[in-house]
């Protein structure tokens, strides 16, 4: 059985920037937000000399790892750019966490970020330099497994617009986010269709933004400003592209599968429904979310749409999911959502998420696919 | 897909039912001859045809061989002779001539025809609502059941239709100097010239499929040439158009498909001269066009605009050919994959997979497959979205993943996609598709398209 990195890598600061059309920011201003405010969260006051590598993740960066060298002016160091599809926070962050657990390090800096903004197009842009694969947008690659799931269970663009509600309330507690406007389910039914079954509402609000961590090997994390949030379990894992496996069954996402039970067993979970007290997790779409509380285990096969109906991953609900409001409305600057998600998650253990706060959490999860998708990641943070 | 006449000036025109075949977004001369010719040689393996012959007057390229392309999208031999026809609408009797010859003289046992083009007028013309878009295909080979008995050809040289280099649309000169000079005075000196050499009159033919500019000029010729209208091939002015190079050859298929055994038909061409040649059907044809079927399967365009857009002569769409397009080197190494739709079949295991790769999904054999197309195959949708954010004429762009027919799967098109209610499971066949000519280069692959149409939705 591999090692697991249970217990033995702490966050001790957490940061992050305002996510949205930041227009008048850079992506230097993005990572610098992010950054100052993890050092100041940890108390951690002269990087240069305290930090001994750094991990950045960004799906679109201009300058590469010397976006990150050049803004925080962190020279003679070891940086490392980390790219996973949507998953590319979540690996950055995974790859500090392996980097301490070596013994190599014992305090590293986790940046994600990313800046669409400047790219000019509002979604995706439209790719012409492919033969295969067109229309090569997200939203037809996530729809994929609406027909055949709608069909098989009984789901609707109804219960998909329910989650886009809860998602978009949650926003408008996070002072962060980019969208802070309450909709109802007839908004989203109204809404364009922007790839069948999704319309506007249905889709993640891509932005700008960074969010930054402070990591400490387990020994050394309690000399910090705050109390450490422990690692228990990590796992990135690469599924077949289901536009093309022979095998796959368009009822949920193999990699969610796949990486959800490496991630249990790292950190003892057998029942995850009852043991994990909040998620953050994908909902690039709506019925990403939708799949994904099936995927983890949240509950059984087809069986979202009773728990949608009864609340049960509302902020008030068994098992809170997107409390910040998730991609849909706290904003998806790709390579930062691992670590937002984890930034989210550090407050919510520590009792710091305001307004949004999940009274009592101690196991919160969260996680990230993307590609076609064939990338997931998935972390569990708990608290002492 | 169709474009009603009354469409391209209206309100200004009377409504009328009469429309014209266009090629869609998606089409062109070598999507519809993929078409034509994937029709002609069903049930016959591709294997057998020796050489090709593309005729056409509209290809995209000015040096390029489309006939190259339309061999490895039908995945002929690679040591199949390609052979483009072209520069006149006479270059189909040309190809049909030069293929007969080749059977005959033993250079060939089977030469593929294949006959495609996409008249593009200007928009508005007086000749828009008389041209159409159309490919036809026929096998010749040294005993088949139509027989070219003899030919008569005759040159001639004026600026009556033309297209220069580069352009998107014919011009022409006077309609009644095109009919008179381009088109009626070379097709009745070369009928005079045939009839004196060979003894044949009007009576001695069953079948007449006359090219013509339009139904008038049409009616004129037969006239002249003494043919009652009986023995007239309706050459489908008001449905069709005048599809160029396709034009005779789709009316000989239709005579040829009709004819008793013994009958004679006569096919005429024209186009920088005329071009006639008389065909003798010996035993019916093994397999007939389906021009009737494909007449009733309509997509009709819902705007005169969506048809420029189709075009790529709507002054308002972004000029995709400025774009970067696809990498030359990356087309050239995936064309059997994009062009062929050709994936690999493990020899370990028998998974099939799309597209092609060196390790076997299910065993991770390593470069233990072997080629298959599935160009011909039947399949089945298993997802679906229907796209509104991909720009296209006819919006939204329906895309989800089929089963190949076997266990492989691909992520396409669905293509002259109508409204139809989809569920997953419903049979799809696969057709050949232009999916964009960004960077000036255009890409072809493959689309599914509904196979049988669903049932009617309950109300």
């Amino acid at each position: 059985m591999p090692e697991s990195l249970r217990d033995r890598v702490a966050i001790v600061g957490a940061g992050c920037s305002v996510f949205g059309e930041n227009w008048t920011m850079s992506a230097e201003d993005l990572i610098v937000e992010a950054a100052f405010e993890a050092y100041a969260d940890a108390g951690l006051d002269q990087p240069q000399r305290q930090l001994d590598a750094v991990f950045c993740g960004a799906l679109y960066p201009s300058r590469g790892t010397a976006e990150v060298a050049e803004s925080l002016k962190l020279f003679d160091l070891p940086i490392t750019l980390v790219q996973n599809f949507c998953a590319t926070g979540t690996d950055a962050f995974r790859c500090a966490a392996m980097s301490i657990a070596a013994g190599l390090y014992d305090t590293v800096l986790v940046v994600g970020f990313d800046k669409p903004k400047d790219r000019g197009v509002a979604g995706p842009s439209v790719m012409l330099n492919t033969t295969r694969g067109l229309p090569m947008t997200p939203a037809g690659w996530f729809a994929l497994c609406a027909a055949k799931y709608f069909e098989t269970y009984g789901a609707g663009r109804l219960e998909l617009a329910k989650i886009a509600v809860k998602n978009h309330a949650n926003g408008t507690l996070a002072p962060k986010s980019m969208l802070k406007k309450l909709i109802t389910t007839d908004d989203v039914l109204q809404a364009r269709i922007i790839s069948w079954p999704f319309g506007l509402y249905d889709c993640a609000a891509q932005s700008d933004g960074a969010a930054a961590l402070i990591l400490s090997r387990a020994d050394r994390a309690r000399g910090w400003r705050k109390e450490p949030v422990w690692l228990k379990g990590v796992s990135i894992m690469l599924g077949p592209n289901p536009q093309s496996d022979p095998d796959f069954d368009f009822l949920g996402w193999k990699p969610t599968r796949s990486a959800a039970r490496d991630c249990y067993r790292q950190a003892g979970i057998t029942d995850p429904f009852r043991q994990i007290d909040i998620a953050q997790v994908h909902d690039c779409f709506t019925l990403t979310e939708l799949l994904t509380y099936e995927d983890l285990g949240f509950c059984a096969r087809g069986a979202a749409r009773e728990c949608i109906d009864a609340q049960v991953f509302h902020l008030t609900g068994e098992l809170p999911v997107n409390t910040d409001g998730g991609l849909k409305s706290f904003g998806h600057p790709t390579g930062a959502t691992g670590v937002r998600m984890l930034y989210e998650n550090t407050l919510q253990l520590r009792g710091e998420a305001g307004a949004r706060q999940v009274p009592g959490a101690t196991l919160a999860l969260s996680h990230n696919i993307g590609g076609a998708p064939q990338a997931c990641g998935i972390v569990i943070l708990g608290r002492d | 897909m169709r474009l009603p006449l009354s469409l391209i000036h209206a309100p200004e025109q009377p409504p009328s039912n009469r429309e014209k075949a266009v090629a869609g977004a998606d089409e062109d001369v070598v999507t519809m001859a993929v078409a034509a010719a994937t029709d002609c040689l069903a049930g016959r393996d591709p294997a057998g045809i020796d050489q090709l012959y593309l005729a056409s007057a509209s290809s995209f390229f000015a040096e390029k061989s489309t006939a190259a392309v339309v061999a490895r999208a039908l995945g002929l031999r690679g040591d199949v002779v390609t052979v483009d026809h072209g520069g006149s609408l006479r270059a189909g009797a040309a190809a049909l001539r030069a293929a007969v010859n080749a059977v005959t003289a033993g250079a060939a046992r089977a030469v593929l025809v294949v006959a495609s083009d996409a008249r593009t007028a200007e928009p508005y013309s007086a000749m828009e609502a008389d041209l159409g878009d159309a490919a036809v295909a026929f096998v010749v080979e040294s005993d088949g059941p139509l027989r070219l008995e003899s030919d008569c050809a005759v040159s001639r040289q004026a600026f009556d239709v033309w297209r220069e280099d580069g352009a998107a649309a014919l011009r022409g000169w006077e309609d009644r100097f095109v009919v008179r000079h381009g088109f009626l005075e070379p097709m009745v000196a070369a009928w005079e010239q045939w009839r004196g050499a060979s003894g044949l009159t009007a009576a001695a033919f069953r079948h007449v499929a006359l090219h013509a500019p339009d139904s008038r000029s049409h009616r004129e010729l037969a006239q002249q040439l003494g043919f009652r209208a009986e023995q007239l091939v309706d050459p489908l002015f008001g449905r069709i158009g005048n599809c160029g190079n396709a034009f005779a050859p789709l009316l000989l298929a239709q005579a040829a498909g009709r004819a008793q055994p013994g009958e004679r038909i006569l096919s005429g061409f024209a186009g920088d001269g005329a071009w006639l040649l008389s065909w003798v059907l010996d035993r019916p044809l093994a397999r007939t066009a389906t021009l009737d079927a494909q007449l009733q399967r309509r997509l009709v365009l819902r705007s005169y605009r969506q048809y420029l857009q189709c075009r790529g002569l709507d002054s308002g769409a972004a000029d995709r050919r400025s774009a970067d397009g696809i990498s030359a080197t990356v087309s050239f190494r995936d064309q059997a994959a994009d062009i062929g739709f050709s994936g690999v079949r493990c020899q370990s295991c028998g998974t099939e997979q799309f597209p092609p790769s060196r390790v076997c999904y299910r065993c991770f054999a390593r470069d233990r497959l072997e080629s298959v197309s599935f160009a011909r195959r039947h399949g089945t949708l298993l997802s679906y979205s229907k796209d509104y954010f991909f720009p296209s004429p006819l919006p939204p762009v329906v895309v989800g993943v089929c089963a190949l027919g076997g266990s492989a799967r691909a992520y396409l098109q669905l293509a002259d996609y109508a409204g139809e209610e989809l569920r997953t499971g419903l049979p799809v066949e696969f057709v050949c598709r232009r999916i964009h000519a960004s960077g000036g280069r255009p890409a072809w692959y493959w689309k599914s398209r509904l196979l049988a149409l669903p049932e009617a939705h309950d109300a």
